[in-house]
């Protein structure tokens, strides 16, 4: 946990010189938090994965691209950093891969645990909705369920990598705690309408889904 | 300067809502979108070769689904060719008898039907829904989560709310793997509050169906139709499986209804430019060409798309009026959080509860809300008193009756005690004493003493791989003392053989017997006719325990 954190701490350090670098200016300590870009680079199919220590990461058609930001405004790149960080944490490697057939976040999830060498899986939308899946699973079960993305945190996202980390592991974590709140419907399902529109508009039917190169800039 | 009075106004519950403006392009519109097909029908040789402006070849599996199986071809023609603002008229005089229009709703198409309702103002469809419903006597359904799938309170809150008047409950899971214990618990619990009542668990349909046929729930709901292909598509499924899946239920005498709602396809981003309303008809087609009894309708959990645009709870009620154009049992909705303000939760729910449906709510939350796992209901626990004062003020019939404090005390330690028993007698893990005190007078599961989760999933899942049925629970109810609630626990597996409760609008008495569109028939002709509250029943609603007796004062 301590290593962990120091590498983590490490690699945020290397993010904020690479930011000084480039912009040639100081970087305020708050810039790590929602200046960083995120640099989803396709590298060409993805595979099945043979290793038994990978989890993989299905993000949606638009993820990172025409949207950059979760419906609550968390930026794609402080999302994804921790979901990765999350499942690291346990020692375990992330692997991300664009999902281009489907914008259901079921499908998602299951397409990504298939393609896992773990068989575990975890699919995400732009607008933040999250699933943690295992490829024997019928699709639209799930092993864990965020439906309601409204309420998802950094911190609850970390805490969804580590639980895939942990379940590919083998193990039987606590899930992580559900949140509820009966009032995000009135408030944000009409612009969770909109965005799923738009990030269905990407959907290429029957597209191969590409393995990412993921950097955070 | 600020207007101060915009200040407050801006302030006010309702402004917390999101709205959004029309964009009939991408379906969000609730209905009557210029994108709308127009109606029209062609057969040839009992064949239909034309469907709403689209020819069979043209025609997506929904079309040919609707074609083959939905519509009564004997009469469509003329019925098509009739002028809609007349249909519309006919569905609010009351001089034009149920039996009649349902010759006439039941032969046109979705476009058709939609034309019709498209008519009629909210008033117009309330007096439709009143004279069309198909079970004469409205009822309630509602349902029991936790937030942590606490099985001792789940078991308590089921037993109150058959105390309360809800003939049907609905459970599910905060994690999927509880479903076992959650479905078992509502069950036993359901039956101590009063014999008869009809449970289900909404999980994955995979999971819903093993349940069902292992005799841990009554009936089904959770088993969606949708009005565009693609979203057919992602779901994995066709109009022909989900047929598939309604008869695997039918064969093992489970009562079952399908689920659709406006705003569904255009959530998921694949509304091929029309209405809601007119998508959520061809579901409401689809349902009936399955031949399955009833629907779930009224958005559902989709409600805040169409509650987000202009008309949008009008065409929410009307989908339930076309659900019963089309002779269907109709489970309405309201079971969603739709707004902050109460004015405008009240005012949606008035639509079905003053005509009355076959259940006003399909899920009144029988928790707080933060114990409802369906993301929130548009009423729950805390609003009780309200909904039995406005039964009681309108002299409406919501299916819902006051209750005492010592008497809801009573029936829930009883069911905390009889699941403690049943989970022993299963050797699943223990309910303690304190478990059971605490779930007979709490009010949420932050009553609730925490359990070990990882013991009870593992419990659950150990129970389903050693083939545990509703036979082996009557067997442990029984072992654990309890034979009255055994007793109706058997007469609850004893349904499944006669199957009488398969008919349209179904619901169980505390007698075992069934009460249904068959025997209860909506025969509603204007004043005095139709549903009429009996002077017991009345006496019930009436009785709200702090209304003041003149006698009390002397």
């Amino acid at each position: 946990m301590q290593i962990n954190e120091n590498v983590i701490k490490s690699i945020i350090e290397e993010v904020i010189a690479n930011l000084n670098n480039e912009n040639g200016v100081a970087a305020s300590s708050c810039a790590v938090e929602g200046d960083g870009r995120l640099v989803l680079t396709p590298v060409g199919n993805a595979e099945v994965g043979k290793r038994k220590d990978e989890v993989v990461i299905g993000v949606a058609p638009a993820f990172g691209l025409t949207q950059t930001k979760t419906i609550t405004k968390i930026p794609h790149v402080d999302v994804l950093r921790e979901l990765m960080a999350g499942i690291e944490e346990e020692g375990l490697k992330p692997r991300v891969v664009r999902v281009i057939k489907t914008s259901d976040v079921s499908l998602m999830a299951h397409h990504a645990a298939t393609l896992s060498g773990s068989g575990i899986g975890i699919g995400i939308q732009s607008k933040g909705t999250t699933v943690i899946h295992q490829k024997d699973l019928v699709p639209l079960s799930n092993v864990e369920l965020f439906p309601q993305a409204p309420l998802l945190d950094l911190n609850i996202y970390r805490a969804i990598g580590r639980n895939a980390a942990k379940y590919a592991k083998g193990e039987s974590p606590n899930p992580v705690p559900t949140m509820n709140d009966q009032m995000a419907r009135p408030k944000y399902q009409a612009i969770a309408a909109l965005l799923h529109i738009k990030e269905t508009e990407h959907v290429v039917l029957g597209a191969k889904s590409q393995d990412l190169k993921v950097e955070f800039k | 300067m600020k207007s101060k009075r915009f200040e407050v106004l801006s302030n006010k519950p309702v402004n917390k809502d999101g709205f959004v403006k029309e964009w009939p392009e991408v379906g969000l519109i609730a209905m009557n979108s210029p994108y709308d097909p127009k109606p029209s029908i062609k057969i040839v040789n009992g064949l239909v070769t034309e469907l709403d402006g689209k020819c069979r070849e043209d025609f997506d599996m929904i079309d040919q689904f609707i074609a083959d199986y939905a519509i009564d071809l004997a009469n469509a023609e003329k019925v098509m060719a009739m002028d809609s603002k007349q249909i519309a008229k006919m569905c609010v005089d009351i001089n034009v008898p149920r039996a009649e229009l349902v010759k006439l709703t039941t032969a046109m198409t979705p476009a058709k039907v939609v034309e019709v309702i498209g008519e009629m103002n909210v008033l117009e469809m309330m007096m439709t829904l009143t004279k069309m419903r198909a079970r004469k006597t409205p009822s309630n359904q509602c349902h029991v989560t936790n937030l942590r799938d606490n099985p001792v309170q789940i078991a308590a809150d089921a037993a109150e709310a058959a105390l309360r008047g809800f003939d049907e409950q609905e459970t599910t899971v905060g994690i999927v793997r509880y479903a076992p214990f959650n479905a078992l618990s509502l069950l036993v619990g359901a039956q101590v509050g009063r014999p008869g009542i009809l449970t289900q668990c909404a999980v994955e349909e995979a999971t819903e169906l093993i349940l069902g046929m292992r005799g841990f729930t009554a009936y089904a709901e959770t088993v969606s139709v949708y009005g565009t292909e693609q979203v057919f598509i992602d779901g994995d499924d066709t109009p022909w499986s989900k047929a598939f899946l309604a008869s695997a239920y039918a064969s093992r005498g489970l009562k079952m209804r399908y689920t659709s709602g406006t705003g569904s396809e255009v959530l998921m981003g694949n509304a091929e430019k029309r209405s809601m309303l007119y998508l959520e008809a061809r579901c409401i087609y689809i349902t009936k060409g399955a031949g399955v009894q009833g629907l779930q309708n009224g958005s559902i959990s989709c409600i805040g798309v169409p509650g987000a645009v202009p008309s949008g709870i009008r065409a929410v009620l009307g989908e339930n009026c076309i659900t019963t154009m089309l002779d269907l049992e109709v489970a309405s909705g309201n079971d969603q959080t739709f707004s902050h303000s109460d004015m405008r939760r009240t005012a949606r729910t008035l639509m079905q509860m003053i005509p009355g449906t076959d259940f006003i709510f399909s899920g009144y939350s029988a928790t707080p809300n933060y114990d409802n796992m369906f993301a929130g209901s548009n009423f729950d626990a805390e609003d009780f008193d309200d909904y039995n004062v406005l039964q009681r003020d309108l002299k409406v019939d919501g299916g819902l009756k006051p209750v005492r404090e010592e008497e809801v005390v009573k029936v829930r330690n009883k069911a905390a005690k009889v699941i403690q028993g049943v989970f022993k007698a299963l050797d699943l893990p223990e309910i303690t004493e304190a478990e059971v005190e605490a779930a007979t007078y709490a009010h949420g599961s932050k009553d609730m003493p925490d359990r070990n989760v990882v013991e009870d999933l593992k419990a659950a899942e150990a129970m389903m791989a050693r083939g545990v049925t509703g036979v082996d629970i009557v067997k442990a109810v029984k072992k654990a003392g309890y034979d009255d609630i055994a007793e109706s626990l058997l007469g609850m597996m004893k349904l499944r053989v006669s199957g009488d409760h398969l008919h349209t609008s179904a619901i169980i008495d505390s007698n075992f017997h069934v009460i249904s569109a068959v025997n209860d028939t909506n025969d509603y002709m204007g004043p005095g006719t139709g549903y009429q509250m009996s002077e017991e029943r009345w006496n019930e609603v009436k009785s709200i325990p702090n209304a003041i007796d003149a006698s009390d004062f002397e």
